[in-house]
């Protein structure tokens, strides 16, 4: 069947079969792969994209079929003219990432996060945060440059 | 894992899904948040030959609040969790679970409907449906039906919608302003199934005696379990620490969980009682009253 979504602004249209999962459809079928796999069982949030701006979707629990006629963003659609979204900055600060494996979910979770709750506790991060695995930090630079990003966001000039 | 294939529908309205899903009758299965049909059917454990999506059914989205709470079958858990409403004490009950269902993502597709089609024993949605004295509305041959939660919970994954037939919204009853609750819940991780957990609605009269209970819990059986005896230890009466006690002990006797992973049976028995107690404490310390 064929499958039209923008992905970071561009369109694609591509012939899948029903069953294809979002988190192929956009790494293979679209070649994107700052998506990543990680537990391929809804559990890790390595491959969390954002959905019509607001939500964050686990994509491999989604259809490429439910996304068809809707935006994705993805992490290669943060940067915007060779300048890291805050998002990104924030990580590369604060040392947000190790092997930096679930590190594109974990700035797709905090990016859609961000536009519901622009100024969050250190605990609604880690509560916000908490569908997204990551098994080398520890979790405290993470949450450092969640807060970092959120108040570079709030910033209107920095605004991306 | 990849699902096995199956023909993809759109349906645009709920006479168009009506008519697939009376077309396809046992082969077909509603597509609305997925989030739990998905990986069942990535782990080969359901394989529906027609997956009918629902999702462009607008109206199927709406969270209404008028002389019910009235959730359609797409409206996702986090409209809940994001209601503006959902900070007053009479909706207790659905602000603590709307918090602690799946994880945050997870929740921005799931869907209440869903969760209740769904019926898993660990469900945290189901449990509450039971506490809360929901209703859930259902579209078959005969038109619409409005089927109390108690007889829309058949059996463990099994729910009173027949093939053909599908779920259109959920209702909650508005409680009155001497009503609160609370969702008590313990898991070894987010996102895990619960280890037990236990949905409590309390009605106080004017006199503080309690006017209704609700008490229902959830992984402790094959269906989330109202705990009919744990509700009558509580109405009628003034909400005493022995009161509590002998609703809590209800919950534990009539809890009747495995032994997995998560713990043995004594544990998950003990734990019902426990989360039963702290959460009829909870409910009533959000009344104002201390017991």
């Amino acid at each position: 069947m064929k499958v039209s979504v923008k992905i970071n602004g561009v369109a694609y249209e591509r012939d899948v079969e029903p069953r294809t999962l979002l988190a192929y459809f956009i790494r293979e079928a679209c070649g994107l792969t700052g998506t990543h796999v990680g537990c391929d069982t809804s559990s890790c949030g390595c491959c969390v994209v954002v959905l019509d701006g607001t939500t964050a979707v686990k994509s491999c629990t989604m259809l490429a079929a439910q996304a068809d006629g809707h935006e994705i963003l993805t992490v290669e659609g943060l940067a915007k003219g060779g300048a890291l979204h805050p998002i990104q900055q924030a990580f590369w600060d604060n040392h947000g990432l190790q092997c930096g494996y679930c590190t594109p979910g974990m700035m797709l979770t905090s990016y859609a996060m961000l536009q519901h709750t622009p100024d969050p506790s250190e605990a609604e991060i880690r509560e916000g945060l908490a569908g997204n695995l990551c098994r080398c930090t520890g979790y405290v630079n993470i949450v450092k440059a969640v807060r970092q990003a959120a108040g570079a966001m709030r910033e209107p000039a920095a605004k991306a | 894992m990849i699902p096995a294939a199956f023909d993809y529908v759109r349906a645009h309205s709920t006479d168009e899904a009506f008519a697939l899903l009376q077309q396809h009758g046992a082969d077909a299965r509603v597509l609305a948040g997925g989030q739990s049909l998905i990986p069942a059917m990535r782990f080969r454990l359901a394989r529906p030959a027609v997956l009918v999506d629902i999702n462009p059914i607008t109206a199927l989205s709406a969270v209404t609040l008028d002389g019910a709470l009235t959730l359609g079958a797409t409206a996702r858990d986090v409209a809940i969790e994001r209601a503006p409403w959902i900070g007053e004490t009479r909706w207790s009950l659905l602000h603590d679970v709307s918090r602690v269902v799946a994880d945050p993502v997870v929740r921005q597709m799931a869907t209440v409907v869903g969760s209740l089609c769904h019926n898993d024993p660990a469900g945290d949605w189901t449990t509450t449906a039971l506490a809360a004295r929901a209703e859930v509305v259902v579209r078959g041959a005969t038109g619409e039906r409005t089927v109390a939660i108690d007889d829309f919970l058949v059996d463990s994954f099994t729910t009173a919608v027949a093939d053909g037939e599908m779920a259109l919204a959920v209702r909650f009853p508005v409680p009155d302003d001497r009503t609160a609750g609370a969702y008590q819940k313990v898991e070894r991780k987010v996102g895990d199934f619960a280890t037990a957990a236990a949905a409590v609605q309390i009605a106080l009269a004017k006199d503080g005696t309690v006017r209704q209970a609700g008490i229902a819990l959830s992984a402790a059986g094959p269906c989330a379990v109202r705990v009919t005896a744990a509700e009558a230890a509580l109405t009628g009466q003034k909400p005493t620490a022995d009161a509590i006690r002998a609703a809590a002990d209800a919950a534990e006797k009539a809890s009747e969980p495995q032994a997995d992973l998560r713990g043995s049976v004594e544990y998950k028995k003990h734990l019902a009682g426990v989360l039963v107690a702290r959460g009829i404490r909870q409910a009533l310390s959000r009344l104002g009253v201390q017991a």
